[in-house]
């Protein structure tokens, strides 16, 4: 598995891979996609990224625990949808403002936030799970 | 709240802390305080809002005199043993836990004896149940704190049950919902034919939480607990919340035959057993704590009566009991932490050392004797005033009575004097008096026995009175004072404490006797408990064994019987198999992508190696993915792509992590039963599609999304818009789901990974 080909284009495709998912958990709400399409994608990236270059390399990419970012995720889209509760509407209504950025009109949401939050719960669970047992090969 | 913030404060205070804390309860003890001449005037205090309306429960609350006395009780108490407490557990790294869980107890005591609606009643009285879970097992570095924890909780946590159950069967008897309702019934329960079912399942409750034979003896297990949540719970409070439950339904359940001849009956089997296993112990705490139980027996026995005297009695020796027993309590602990040691048999000669808690001690053994002035005393020559009469039944009550009590009267001596007099014993620290916050308490406490006596108009008036009208139901005035008045209650007094004297010097002879009694009976209770849990664990063993063989492709085969039996049977049985389809006509490019499945199916069917099988059936499942692509589906073909290539990697990285053999030899048989089996699942699944494809689809739901998607969500992928917003709380719930079973596969894997050779072979072991 371990070519010189593969490992020297893994980084690449992983970076590419990773982007790829952002522009797919982004753009989820109008076209194909969204936070678990773009959260398998992105552990996609990682396990290839582990296949050529080990686990540890992964681990310091990812710099946090995946676990801790699948649980931050889930945090996030419990907050977003708390939210709510300042304006007194249910528990995940979603909220919408518009914001000027660098001359565009761009939409934020809370649902957005709470995509994000998915995308990166399925990042963390899957990512570790992968992670641990790509680790158990190598031993 | 106070409970939120005592940890806090702890950290900050250290233990001066509890003069802080005290406040609270303090403050709840003059709140209701105010309320006494209300009360005392005959009415009764009432509130409360709706908790959740459409279930008819209310957040209610009923004050009339039996609630308010408790409630005195307990927030008065309360504010002496947080006091105490702060100096009995001085320097204890976790006395800040102490402190909350001791006012989250003095919380669900209040809650429980000012609950109006019965599921707070129950709500409240489980949550006793857990404080004190909570604070036996305080120590729980300690194997034996751990299991009277555990045994306490299970008790009455069962008991707790039964009480529900009481309840729901005293709801459905009478309708009513609320203790101040219930008490307006009058005579619905008593003449229901539920009466039997409610009056067994709450005395279950109450037996369980006041410790009465045979249930008793998981309060003296709880003295694992520290002294002043012995004091507090175990004698003052929580264990009389069966006394107050049976109080709180006697207007409306006693006056009949079973109440008047169970209840006696398992009372006064309690005292006597109470006061006899009391005698054998030599430690303090334990002496006193099976005299608790003899006390709860005796309240239990009067309460059962039925007479108006004897409840006046119950009420009377309820209070005073509270007071003399939780001062004597503390003074056992205060004996101890000054002494470091409980044993009565090394204790004696501290009246220098500890004068004050010398005072404290006598002045609630004498309340505790029944001796003239005291408050212990008028609740005696009423409790002989109420047994005394002439036909069997309550010549042996009275019997029982004045035996039990004579040995309380030696035990509350053994306590409150033998450690103080005679020639200094052998301790094994030099003793010397206890700080302000240690002996304040128990003076206090056994302060206001003496004082409820000698002003006892006072106190009947304010107490005793609306009390006992509370629980006879009708009008009562207690009348009795400390002024002996010659008669036969007065005969029987004096007799008790010739006898209780003859016992407290006859002592060390009568432990001894007790003691070889009871090593010849051997088994009791307590040994019961202990045979039926392990008894239990057996069984679910047992059980686990049959119905969990550990071996995976049993659970997958009966997983998917179940599964295809579950959708073909119904099928047949009702003839509702789908009509043939009608064949339209296929593209090109679909039969190709069907072809690919199909190929790849037949690889996976045939391929001898575990990994090109893995990788075969990712092909078939490509192939899925492309025919959603296909049929206008792009969400759900791009997540099949991505579920496909990831669940083939995973599953090769768990396959060669397995050590399986390469390729796999199964028998015949096993082949034939797995291929029928994949063969019925595929078959029904395929006959659903099919039905459900055939019925009138209501699309109600697919329009609403269709036109709202836009307008409310902003958004156009419509499955996006159902997964995050529309359906956002499932989504939620699903991620939650998906994260707890990373976890849960992590754990696993880390475990195999730290014996992981070992667990391999143990695997394979068993896969052979």
């Amino acid at each position: 598995m371990r070519t010189l080909i593969f490992r020297t284009a893994a980084p690449y495709l992983s970076s590419l891979m990773l982007l790829f998912s952002v522009f797919v958990l982004l753009r989820g709400h109008n076209e194909p996609g969204g936070g678990f399409i773009g959260g398998l994608i992105a552990v996609s990236a990682f396990a290839i990224l582990g296949i050529a270059h080990g686990v540890p390399a992964v681990r310091r990419a990812m710099y946090f625990h995946p676990m801790a970012v699948s649980g931050f995720g889930l945090l996030l889209s419990a907050l977003s949808g708390l939210l709510s509760f300042v304006y007194e509407v249910p528990f995940l209504t979603g909220i919408w403002t518009s914001v000027h950025l660098l001359g565009m009109e761009v939409d934020f949401s809370t649902v957005m936030f709470f995509d994000i939050g998915v995308y990166l719960v399925v990042v963390g669970s899957i990512t570790s799970i992968a992670l641990a047992l790509e680790e158990r090969e190598d031993n | 709240m106070a409970a939120l913030a005592a940890p806090l404060l702890t950290r900050v205070l250290k233990h001066n802390a509890a003069w802080v804390l005290a406040l609270a309860p303090l403050w709840i003890f003059l709140h209701f305080g105010g309320m006494l001449e209300t009360v005392a005037g005959g009415n009764s205090v009432s509130g409360g809002f709706d908790w959740i309306a459409s279930l008819g429960v209310r957040f209610s609350w009923y004050v009339d005199g039996l609630s308010l006395t408790f409630a005195l009780l307990i927030s008065g108490i309360g504010t002496l043993i947080v006091l105490y407490s702060g100096g009995y557990l001085k320097g204890h790294e976790q006395q800040g836990r102490f402190f909350s869980f001791i006012l989250l107890f003095m919380g669900a005591m209040q809650g429980l004896v000012l609950a109006d609606s019965f599921l707070m009643l129950f709500v409240f009285w489980e949550l006793t149940s857990i404080a004190s879970f909570l604070l036996i097992g305080f120590d729980h570095r300690r194997e034996a704190s751990r299991r009277a924890a555990l045994q306490a909780l299970v008790v009455t946590g069962l008991g707790g049950l039964a009480l529900l159950a009481g309840l729901l069967v005293v709801a459905m008897a009478t309708g009513a919902n609320e203790l101040s309702t219930l008490l307006a019934s009058g005579e619905a329960l008593r003449s229901s034919p539920l009466y039997a079912g409610a009056f067994v399942l709450l005395l279950g409750g109450a037996f369980t939480k006041s410790a009465q034979f045979p249930f008793h003896f998981w309060l003296p297990n709880a003295m694992e607990a520290p002294t002043p949540v012995s004091a507090y719970l175990h004698s003052a409070t929580m264990v009389k919340a069966g006394v107050y439950l049976l109080m709180r339904f006697n207007p409306v359940m006693g006056d009949t035959a079973a109440w008047e001849t169970v209840l006696p009956l398992f009372g006064g089997a309690t005292l006597l057993v109470g006061t006899l296993l009391a005698v054998r112990q030599s430690d303090l705490k334990l002496m006193l704590a099976y005299t608790t139980v003899a006390s709860l027996g005796l309240l239990v026995m009067l309460t059962g009566f039925g007479s108006e005297v004897a409840v006046e009695a119950a009420v009377l020796y309820l209070i005073a009991h509270s007071m003399f027993k939780g001062a004597l309590f503390m003074v056992a602990g205060l004996i101890d932490h000054e002494t470091g040691t409980r044993n009565i048999a090394s204790l004696s000669g501290l009246r220098r050392a500890m004068p004050i808690t010398f005072t404290a001690g006598l002045l609630a053994a004498l309340s505790m004797g029944g001796l003239p002035l005291f408050f212990g005393f008028l609740a005696k020559e009423e409790i002989y005033a109420a047994l005394a009469g002439t036909d069997m039944w309550a010549v042996a009550a009275t019997l029982v009575a004045v035996v039990g009590n004579a040995l309380m009267f030696a035990i509350a001596f053994a306590v409150g004097l033998k450690p103080f007099i005679g020639p200094l014993g052998d301790a094994p620290r030099k003793a010397h008096e206890g700080p302000l916050l240690l002996w304040l308490g128990p003076l206090v406490l056994a302060v206001c026995g003496l004082a409820a006596g000698l002003f006892s108009p006072f106190a009947h008036h304010l107490f005793s009175s609306p009390m006992a009208s509370a629980v006879a139901g009708e009008p009562v005035a207690v009348e009795i004072s400390t002024i002996p008045h010659l008669g036969l209650p007065l005969a029987l007094s004096v007799l008790t404490v010739l006898l209780g004297i003859v016992a407290y010097l006859g002592q060390t002879g009568l432990r001894a006797a007790m003691a070889s009694l009871v090593r010849t009976i051997g088994w009791g209770p307590d040994r019961g408990f202990d045979q039926s849990i392990k008894a239990l664990v057996r069984l679910s063993v047992a059980v686990t064994r049959i119905v969990q063989s550990g071996r995976l492709d049993i659970y997958l085969t009966a997983t998917f019987i179940a599964v295809a039996l579950s959708i073909l049977v119904p099928m047949v049985a009702f003839d509702e198999l789908p009509a043939m389809p009608q064949v339209t006509e296929f593209w090109f490019y679909e039969l190709t992508v069907v072809a690919i499945a199909v190929i790849g199916l037949g690889a996976v069917v045939y391929a001898r190696n575990r990994l090109t099988a893995i990788v075969s059936l990712g092909i078939q499942g490509f192939a899925v993915a492309l025919l959603f692509m296909l049929l206008g589906a792009p969400d759900l073909s791009f997540t099949q792509f991505m579920v496909e290539t990831l669940s083939v990697v995973i599953l090769a990285l768990v396959m060669t992590r397995l050590r399986l053999a390469v390729s796999e030899h199964r028998p015949l048989g096993q082949k034939a039963l797995d291929v029928t089996v994949s063969a019925a699942c595929g078959l029904a699944f395929g006959l659903l599609l099919l039905k459900v494809t055939q019925l009138p689809f209501d699309d109600t739901l697919s329009r609403f999304f269709e036109v709202n998607a836009k307008v409310i969500a902003h958004g156009r992928n419509i499955v996006n818009v159902i997964i995050v917003d529309f359906r956002g709380l499932d989504t939620l719930g699903e991620i939650a789901v998906v994260m707890i079973a990373g976890l849960a596969i992590l754990a696993l894997i880390r475990i195999r990974a730290k014996d992981g050779a070992q667990a391999v072979s143990k695997q394979t072991e068993r896969a052979q």
